[in-house]
């Protein structure tokens, strides 16, 4: 493991922390009336698409594994389509998650099901674009002591800050404060956007820290 | 001699209990009360003050109406009179608050809005206490000096008609009544129906001078379907008639007698939006006062905002009214509008004798009173008015003395508003010093439960025996300094010395427990470094989430709107626990079907360092964390492929189960009026659909519960779940299938008895198993099917209890218990400490599944009443009880169930009982910690008191449930 990985790792996070930021403020300049809390809505789609594309370019360029043996085009549009719906597939789980956790079932589908979308932007883009549609890569990097490269730590990480992010942010929807933002799912999807953007900066420096006591057979 | 830690946590629980109880006495201040008593000898009324000579006026000045009729509608909020809904509804009353003859104000009740509390501060001026809501249940006789007590005293005929609750607590003083119980909510027509059939006949009589009106139906809409429901406007039309009614035949009989007469209208208590009441809010503390009498002026039509009052100035003003003495513990002010139109002396002299009153009060309640302001304020009007009463004994010029006296007026008032404020601040007066003593116990509580976890605790030891004279003595000393150096008022002070020695004697024996315990334990460090060691590697996820997620709760008590919402938190913790569940099935799964190569690789490459392992990790952990994997994976794998997939499923169908009864009942204070499915249920328009699912459900209840017990129980459960269908049909709540069409809605008592005896019978069976188990060889077997015939005895108990639109509750319960059970819990082999904890979570979130709240006004009521001819104190308690706590205690009941027949290691059930008690006692400990430090806080009466006594009553049956805990361990030991 060289210290170039790493500073691969972060310019990677720092584009996708960048792209973020971006996605709240540039539609501002296009867009009449757009603000996070009140257009809500808008905005989610807007990140969630930006994160999206950010992941998918830095997965064209960087190429962290480059497995792929038979690349033919059949195959390659295969598992493009595998892709989509793996992603379909985990914003419905999220969603009945959510139902399940207490979301109201018929009111605010819409907003619920966005905050599954964008939860899904975070958590499962990033596995689908390093792991590729592969359950088994999937368990074993989330399996306790499966990792193998920094880049999956850090996707361990982002996943978990992520989820752990929008967990976090259903505390505030109880207190009385009346404030705009304690509205279902807007803390929600806020906690899980400061939970990935949190991911994202903390895995490079943890990885930095403890790249002593890490070691990964493959690297 | 040593204890056991099972034994150590119940007598650590049992002491807690006591120091709650102690708490909650110093934490619930005791009422401003005279210190005269209640002797029936009257005290002779204050003289008139004067300077020089003499007045001649001491007796108390005559009464000012000839008769008076007080009409108390329950739950009559301002709104109703003097908003939008009074000027549709209540056109007669709008006139006479806009145009007639009367005065009008916005009374403000305090919390405890209940019916009994205000009906107290009603009549005696004063404020009773948060506790009274606990004694609401059964209304003592009043002992206190009240205005009815004094009108008896002073030979006025008295006539009542209204609600019970009047007829207990002034027994003898009515010549005539007529009381209505409020025992069937749905009925919201017999109960005014009962009270204005008399009117008629009443006011045509001339030999009564008080009447008194309680109408209930109001109260009984709200609660059936809240303050927006039409059957609002049509009441407040009936009681607008009945106004109407009595104001016409005052009117004709005030041509004949020389005095007028007073009408009073007054509601209790208000309603909030949802239609309940017993909280502070401000739909629920605004009621309205009306007086109407054609001795005040006629208003001209101006329409002012009613000012506002406090409710307990009718006492005071009633008692002018009538020419009697103001009750001695009235802390309220006479409404002064109401001897506006009295000449001038009449005046001054009933102002004096509400100051007198009230500063008497002052001076028995306060030490420093002389330097009250209200006080030296009522000296110099006092002062003042000898001298008015002199200037006009000497009859001088009229002039100056309407001037002086307008003055001595102003004063009065003045010195009067201070007085009763300093009053009712002397109840929020709180005792600090025994609740520092008792939170000193209680925090040691959770501490000497902390490190005892699988110690015995040594109970005779040198260093034990000096330590703890040396702890009594210190604790003593401090005692003494605080009780004799200041002249405070304090509870714990006015204790006997023998109690208060015995409290300080528990807190240094616990105290040294604790010392020696650790001292012990750092001296066994050393050799048992190697397990703790071992014991802090294994945490999972799930062990972290238990612990973050009792930590979370316990901190989250510190904000109002969490202790408001607190459901959510339980709904929350348990959602995740579920999802933490079915990740960690799931991941047993895939080790499982992975195959042996793929997990021994697994195991073999673990300390090898293939994967991310980190060097400060000890690789035994490691090597031992694989093992127990293995072991779980490979338990796994015997499993076949039905069960197996049962196992994955089972966590989804808990989460299911808890979300469905989620939108059950709707609870809290920001939720609350969301329509839920339990309201839709009771409407009766579904009482098909409620009558097929509690059928149902019962039926469900049968085939769960029935799989373990003996066939002669199974018989009794069958017959008593047949009764409690019936029991239901008959109180009218669900549809019989056997009698259409007649509905005569009886009380259900044989119904309810018939269950009762099925009961009993079935508990007595299990505690007869129990002690065959214990005396003969029978061994285990009979042994787990008693428990569990005493766990289906509880269950058939709650089935009665609870209302049909939550037998849902019921049904689910056990489901997710079975479920847990055979599928989660056998196969992943949790250990006990984990199953305690995921047991105590479930009973809490089953607790506010069933529709409980932190708030007093939704507990259950009826459930005590199930049954019972009348209002019987023990039996009526203890049903509430059970009913609120059914979730706690029944998940509890499982805890000893399970561990008993499935966890192999005998010291299971001692470590569990003892996870148990920790549990609880840790909330309540930072709780009472919290609240102390919040007690001038805005909501401490609304928010947080209720929350403690739920608190209280919760370590209770905790406490309970450990002395269960362990005498089940005894009769193990016993026979083993």
């Amino acid at each position: 493991m060289k210290d170039t990985d790493i500073k691969r790792l972060l310019y990677a996070h720092l584009l996708c922390i960048f792209s973020i930021i971006l996605s709240t403020l540039v539609p501002a300049l296009f867009l009449e009336n757009f603000s996070i809390l009140e257009t809500h809505l808008t905005w989610l789609c807007i990140c969630s698409g930006c994160v999206t594309v950010v992941n998918l370019a830095l997965y064209l360029v960087a190429k962290p594994n480059t497995p792929s043996k038979r690349s033919s085009l059949s195959h390659r549009v295969a598992r493009f389509l595998k892709c989509c719906i793996y992603f379909l597939v985990s914003c419905f789980g999220y969603h009945v998650i959510f139902v399940l956790y207490g979301a109201p079932l018929i009111e605010l589908v819409l907003e619920t099901f966005l905050f599954a979308v964008i939860l899904s932007t975070f958590t499962t883009v990033p596995c689908l674009c390093l792991l590729g549609p592969n359950i088994r890569a999937w368990l074993r990097v989330f399996s306790r002591n499966g990792v193998t490269s920094i880049w999956e730590n850090s996707l361990q990480i982002t996943t978990i800050s992520s989820i752990l992010g929008s967990w976090l942010g259903a505390f505030p929807i109880p207190l009385d404060w009346d404030r705009p933002w304690q509205v279902w799912p807007i803390s929600c999807t806020l906690g899980a956007t400061f939970g990935y953007v949190a991911g994202l900066a903390i895995s490079p420096l943890w990885i930095y820290w403890n790249r002593k006591q890490l070691t990964y057979k493959n690297n | 001699m040593r204890l056991g830690s099972g034994t150590f946590a119940v007598c650590c629980v049992a002491i807690e209990v006591l120091g709650v109880a102690i708490f909650l006495r110093g934490f619930f201040p005791a009422p401003v009360r005279s210190a005269s008593g209640t002797e029936p000898q009257a005290e002779l009324p204050a003289p008139e003050p004067s300077a020089g000579s003499s007045s001649n006026w001491t007796k108390l000045p005559p009464p000012l109406f000839s008769k008076v009729v007080l009409v108390l509608i329950d739950a009559l909020r301002d709104d109703f009179v003097f908003g939008s809904k009074g000027v549709k509804f209540m056109p007669y009353t709008t006139y006479l608050v806009e145009k007639g003859a009367s005065h009008s104000f916005v009374a403000e009740a305090k919390p405890p809005t209940v019916t009994m509390p205000r009906i107290k501060a009603l009549m005696t001026g004063s404020l009773p206490g948060f506790v009274d809501v606990i004694r609401n249940l059964n209304s003592p006789v009043l002992l206190e000096d009240n205005v009815i007590k004094q009108a008896k005293a002073a030979g006025k005929r008295m006539i009542f008609y209204g609600d019970e609750t009047w007829v207990k607590l002034f027994p003898k003083h009515f010549v005539e009544y007529d009381g209505t119980t409020s025992f069937f909510v749905s009925d919201y027509t017999e109960v005014d129906n009962n009270v204005t059939r008399h009117l008629e006949k009443v006011l045509k009589r001339e030999d009564w001078d008080v009447l008194v009106l309680h109408y209930l139906g109001l109260d009984h809409i709200g609660h059936l379907s809240g303050p927006n429901s039409p059957l609002i406007g049509h009441k407040l039309s009936e009681m607008d008639g009945v106004l109407m009614k009595i104001h016409m035949a005052l009117l004709s009989k005030e041509r004949a007698a020389t005095l007028p007469t007073l009408l009073v209208l007054c509601g209790d208590h208000g309603m909030s939006e949802t239609g309940s009441h017993g909280a502070s809010s401000l739909e629920e503390v605004s009621t309205p006062l009306v007086l109407v009498s054609s001795a005040f002026v006629r208003k001209s039509g101006d329409i002012r905002r009613p000012r506002h009052v406090q409710q307990t100035d009718l006492a005071a003003t009633l008692a002018i009214a009538l020419g009697l003495p103001i009750p001695k513990n009235s802390v309220g002010r006479l409404l002064f509008p109401i001897v506006e139109g009295k000449p001038m002396r009449e005046q001054l002299r009933f102002l004096h004798l509400n100051t007198v009153q009230l500063s008497k009060l002052l001076q028995e309640n306060v030490p420093l009173y002389e330097k009250d302001p209200g006080f030296e304020q009522f000296k110099m009007s006092e002062k003042m008015h000898g001298n008015w009463v002199r200037l006009y004994l000497e009859e001088n010029n009229s002039e100056v003395l309407l001037n002086l006296g307008t003055k001595v007026l102003r004063q009065y008032l003045d010195a009067l508003q201070i007085l009763s404020l300093s009053l009712s601040r002397q109840v929020a007066h709180y005792d600090i010093y025994s609740m520092a003593v008792l939170t000193l116990l209680l925090l040691s509580v959770p501490k000497a439960l902390g490190p005892a976890a699988e110690l015995d605790v040594p109970l005779s030891s040198p260093l034990f025996s000096l330590l703890f004279y040396l702890m009594l003595l210190v604790l003593s000393a401090v005692h003494v300094v605080v009780c004799t150096s200041a002249e405070s008022s304090c509870y714990f002070c006015s204790v006997s010395w023998l109690v208060a020695g015995g409290a300080m004697l528990l807190i240094s024996a616990l105290l040294c427990a604790i010392m020696s315990a650790l001292t012990k334990t750092g001296v066994s460090m050393k050799h048992a470094g190697k397990n703790l060691a071992s014991s802090n590697s294994k945490w999972s996820e799930l062990d972290l989430l238990i612990l973050l997620g009792t930590a979370g709760h316990v901190l989250s008590l510190g904000a109002s709107s969490f202790i408001e919402e607190e459901h959510q938190t339980w709904y929350f913790l348990v959602s995740t626990l579920c999802l933490a569940l079915c990740q960690e099935v799931c991941r047993n799964h895939l080790l499982s079907s992975d195959g042996d190569p793929q997990c021994s690789l697994h195991v073999e490459l673990g300390p090898k360092g293939d994967a991310l392992v980190l060097q400060d990790k000890a690789e035994g952990c490691a090597m031992l964390e694989a093992d127990r994997t293995h072991k779980t994976a490979s338990a796994f794998r015997q499993l076949g492929s039905v069960e197996r997939r049962m196992v994955l499923a089972s966590p989804w169908a808990v989460l299911c189960c808890c979300r469905l009864l989620r939108s059950l009942n709707q609870t809290g204070v920001q939720g609350a009026h969301r329509p839920d499915l339990g309201h839709w249920l009771t409407s009766s328009d579904h009482q098909a659909a409620l009558s097929i699912l509690a059928a149902l459900s019962l039926l469900t209840v049968f085939l769960l519960v029935q799989r373990r017990c003996s066939p002669m129980s199974k018989v009794a459960l069958a017959l008593g779940l047949l009764g409690v269908y019936c029991y239901r049909a008959a109180i009218g709540n669900l549809m019989s299938p056997w009698q259409r069409g007649n509905k005569d809605i009886s009380k259900g008592i044989i119904e309810a008895r018939f269950v009762y005896v099925f009961v009993l019978g079935i508990l007595f069976t299990g505690t007869k198993d129990l002690l065959r188990a214990q005396v003969a060889a029978a061994g285990i077997r009979a042994r787990t099917m008693g428990l569990w015939e005493i766990y289906s005895g509880l269950v058939l108990l709650a089935a009665l209890l609870l209302r049909p639109h939550n037998l849902p509750v019921l049904v689910c319960s056990l489901l997710v218990q079975t479920l847990m059970a055979e599928f989660v819990w056998k196969p992943l082999s949790h250990d006990a400490a984990e199953v305690t904890v995921m047991h105590y979570w479930f009973g809490q979130a089953f607790f506010y599944f069933q529709g409980n709240s932190n708030n007093i006004a939704t507990v259950d009521i009826s459930a005590g009443f199930v049954g019972l001819e009348h209002y019987v104190e023990v039996p009526a308690v203890f049903l509430t009880a059970f009913s609120t706590y059914l979730g706690p205690v029944l998940w509890a009941s499982h805890l000893v169930n399970y561990l008993s027949s499935e966890a192999g290691s005998p010291a299971a059930l001692r470590h569990s009982c003892f996870c148990y008690a920790l549990l609880c006692s840790l909330p309540v400990s930072a709780y009472i910690i919290l609240v102390t430090s919040l007690r001038y806080h805005l909501f401490i009466w609304s928010v947080f008191s209720p929350k403690l006594l739920y608190e209280g009553m919760h370590l209770l049956i905790t406490a309970t449930i450990c002395v269960f805990f362990t005498a089940m361990d005894q009769t193990r030991h016993m026979k083993s």
